[in-house]
């Protein structure tokens, strides 16, 4: 057994660490570390320096224009961008739409849509949730008729992440009612500028509007942004969930997360003493602190079994149920850590000539918020309770 | 034993029960909370009309009750409908803090609705600690001059005045200080209503009490507001309670009501259990109010920490029983639990109250 990384892997780590002191912009790197909200403009600037170094589409194969790293590289350059306060890569198209088209899309659709969502002509988002379709999403019902060369669209998504930015979703869509519900499911690319869609923003607890409705009337979409068969997009959207799992426990993040809380309970003072030091809190930091260690082991644990040609498991579960829930403690001490000034709301506070209140440590003006935002980690991306689900079933075959 | 209600709280709750089911619109509340002064003045009117202040003194100093109980029933039925006009804030907490130094016209007011005085006690390094206070008081004529910082004022804007520790030769003292002797920069909070930071320089502040007896003062203010929050946050689980129960009825996925699922059926117990567990430590406290029992620090220190910890769980369970749904503003849910966990981060959080009773009980 060795836990440790190769002298190469080292090598590697420092070779990311130090482009990223050098390309990765200050200012961008400040609104990630706050937590405060970043920009169209934002993401798009970072995606694009990274384009331009080689790495946006780090965990892509070659023949796609992917830099071939393993398993373990990966991990380490998304730790490297976590610990640097990189902002966060947009997932939908790059990490979830791609490995589909790659897979099971035309190479018309991979020519086309790869190279656009790498210079940021294309943004994406997901449609696949709907009102009545959650947890239960084979249930799904927005309904696309073939006419002739086209299908026409009729539904609704909804909880459409940065919906109101995108230029293209990509939906599951049901093409046929016949059979088991899986079976009638098809996956379908569709132009967010087309006539009868209409986006309306839903407002989250914090203040926020990241998710949306996607309302479909009459959409008409051209039948060759199907991707692969007709009715195997359950497959397809399947291969999708259990593809990513590199970075899903967010070790990087977290570990910053601890961090910034950890000199946040070195400067708060309670009794006199730094709060670090009140056994209580001591005592919470720890235990989060442990978790996320054994947590890293965990999640090396499984790079290196998926290195090996290991096949896909009920890993991804256990580490979306750890990551998420170390991830909501790291918000829940950071939150308690401010004491009363949690309870101020400032969210102008990183806009330019802002002269309000500063209430709050700087840097942590957003703390509330962002508790309270992270309520949605172990609901999105499938439940913590159906990951459980998932687990016990396919440990016990139950 | 007997763990029901007198007659005349009975008949108090049924009265604000009906108030605010017919003109207190949660969405109307939800506005108000975004601008100061963070609350609607007519319902603050309405209530004390009602006499839901009155209810909180006793009858010696112009009102009707004044006891643990008659505080626990009003806050739990202002907490059922997360009304946030600040009766708290600026009737129970001045007004106990008047009614201990005579100051009897001012309570009068208090007790109207009239007037409206906020407490301004913590200070930007004390972390919940209120005898934590760097503010100072000079002697200067017949009054004082003060001079400091005391952070998160709830609902000052609008006050006439605040009441504000700050230290004399002879320790931590209170003032009563004119609204326009003070500098304030307003903001509004997460759980929906405004705050202020306060700043002194060499104000103008007339001795309440005794020289240096703030701290009991403060204590006997802190007690009763915890009886208060607590029973608030006791009323907003019930609504909680009452909104995920429909919800794991009437909510299906995989063709079944959610509730279905043995997953969430036994954390829907764990939260069931705990919020009797709320119930019971509110009971408590408020029985310890009316007692001098040597015990009543720890107590009004346990059920605080009780419900900054059961709080935690009920918000956070109840948001994630309801799924997307739950993290949405037009949904009612996510505002009672935004109130509920910042409910933990006021009069002390459950760390502060759980060192606290660990300490009274070395003490013991
Ligand atoms: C902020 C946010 C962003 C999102 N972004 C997107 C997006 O970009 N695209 C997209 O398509 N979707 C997105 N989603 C939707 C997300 O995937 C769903 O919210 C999630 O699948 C849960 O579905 P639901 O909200 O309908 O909850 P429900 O399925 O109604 O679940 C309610 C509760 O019941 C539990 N439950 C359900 N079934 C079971 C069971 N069998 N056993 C035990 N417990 C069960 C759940 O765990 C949950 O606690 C987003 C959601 C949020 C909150």
């Amino acid at each position: 057994m060795d836990l440790n990384f190769t002298q190469e892997e080292q090598a590697f780590r420092t070779e990311v660490r130090d482009w990223l002191a050098a390309n990765l912009p200050k200012d961008l790197a400040t609104i990630t570390r706050n937590d405060a909200p970043l920009s169209k403009k934002d993401m798009l600037r970072w995606q694009l320096i990274l384009h331009d170094k080689g790495w946006l589409t780090y965990d892509w194969p070659t023949e796609f224009g992917g830099t071939g790293w393993d398993v373990v590289k990966q991990f380490i350059f998304e730790d490297e961008m976590a610990r640097a306060c990189a902002p966060r890569l947009l997932p939908f198209g790059l990490k979830m739409l791609a490995p589909v088209l790659m897979k099971f899309g035309s190479k018309a659709q991979q020519d086309h849509y790869l190279p656009r969502m790498c210079d940021g002509t294309d943004w994406w988002c997901q449609g696949y949730s709907e009102p009545g379709a959650g947890s239960d999403l084979a249930s799904l019902k927005t309904a696309a008729v073939r006419d002739g060369d086209h299908y026409i669209v009729n539904g609704q998504k909804t909880w459409t992440t940065l919906g109101q930015h995108a230029d293209w979703i990509f939906c599951l869509v049901r093409t046929s009612t016949e059979g088991k519900r899986q079976e009638g499911i098809s996956f379908l690319l569709i132009d967010m500028k087309t006539p009868g869609i209409d986006v309306r923003p839903i407002r989250t607890i914090d203040g926020g509007h990241e998710v949306n409705e996607v309302f479909f009337s009459d959409v008409k979409v051209p039948a060759e942004n199907l991707v692969g068969e007709e009715n195997k997009g359950w497959t397809y959207a399947k291969y999708l969930l259990t593809h990513e799992r590199t970075n899903i426990a967010g070790v990087g993040k977290s570990n910053q997360e601890l961090n910034r809380l950890k000199s946040l309970a070195r400067n708060q003072k309670r009794g006199g003493k730094p709060l670090a030091e009140d056994p209580l809190f001591a005592a919470r930091m720890a235990r989060v602190e442990i978790a996320l260690m054994n947590m890293e082991v965990t999640n090396m644990r499984v790079l290196a079994d998926v290195a090996g040609g290991g096949a896909p498991g009920s890993e991804s579960s256990m580490l979306k149920i750890l990551g998420t829930e170390i991830e909501q403690e790291l918000t829940d001490l950071t939150r308690r850590a401010l004491g009363r000034s949690a309870q101020a709301l400032t969210p102008e506070v990183d806009e330019p000539g802002y002269n309000g209140p500063h209430v709050t440590p700087d840097g942590f003006q957003h703390a509330a918020e962002v508790y309270f935002n992270h309520r949605k980690t172990t609901i999105y991306g499938g439940s913590n309770e159906i990951q459980k689900n998932i687990i016990t079933k396919m440990i016990t075959g139950l | 034993m007997d763990f029901n209600h007198t007659e005349t709280r009975r008949m108090l709750a049924d009265t604000i029960e009906r108030y605010l089911r017919d003109k207190y619109p949660l969405a109307a509340r939800v506005e108000a909370g975004n601008n100061a002064p963070g609350f609607q003045q007519a319902h603050y009117d309405g209530l004390a009309e009602l006499g839901v202040i009155a209810a909180l003194f006793e009858e010696d100093h112009g009102g009707f009750g004044g006891e643990g109980f008659d505080i626990a029933v009003v806050f739990e039925e202002l907490g059922k409908r997360l009304v946030n006009e600040p009766v708290l804030d600026c009737a129970l907490v001045p007004g106990t803090i008047f009614a201990a130094t005579g100051q009897t016209d001012t309570l009068e007011e208090v007790i109207a609705g009239s007037a409206r005085y906020a407490l301004a006690a913590e200070e930007p390094q004390a972390l919940y600690d209120l005898s934590d206070v760097d503010t100072s008081a000079e002697p200067s004529g017949d009054v004082h001059a003060l001079t400091g910082t005391k952070t998160v004022v709830k609902y000052a804007s609008g006050c006439t005045g605040f009441i504000v520790s700050a230290r004399t030769a002879k320790g931590i003292s209170l003032f009563l200080v004119a609204a326009d002797a003070v500098n304030l920069r307003d903001y509004t909070t997460a759980d929906g209503g405004t705050a202020s930071e306060l700043t002194l320089k060499a104000a103008p502040g007339t001795l309440l009490g005794d020289d240096g007896a703030g701290g009991a003062l403060l204590q006997k203010a802190t007690d009763r507001a915890i009886v208060g929050i607590c029973a608030e946050a006791l009323g907003i689980m019930q609504t909680i309670r009452e909104m995920t129960i429909e919800y794991l009825q009437t909510r299906k996925q995989f063709g079944v009501p959610i509730g279905k699922f043995q997953a969430l059926q036994h954390r829907m117990a764990d939260v069931l259990l705990e919020i009797e567990q709320a119930r019971s430590a509110v009971i408590n406290a408020a029985n310890a109010l009316g007692s001098d029992a040597a015990d009543r620090a720890r107590i009004i220190a346990a059920t605080k920490y009780s419900i900054g910890r059961i709080g935690r769980m009920v918000a956070e369970e109840s948001i994630q029983m309801h799924g997307g749904i739950g993290m949405t503003w037009e949904y009612d849910l996510g505002h009672y639990a935004k109130r509920l966990i910042m409910i933990d981060h006021e009069w002390g959080d459950q760390d502060f109250h759980l060192a606290r009773f660990i300490d009274l009980g070395k003490a013991a």
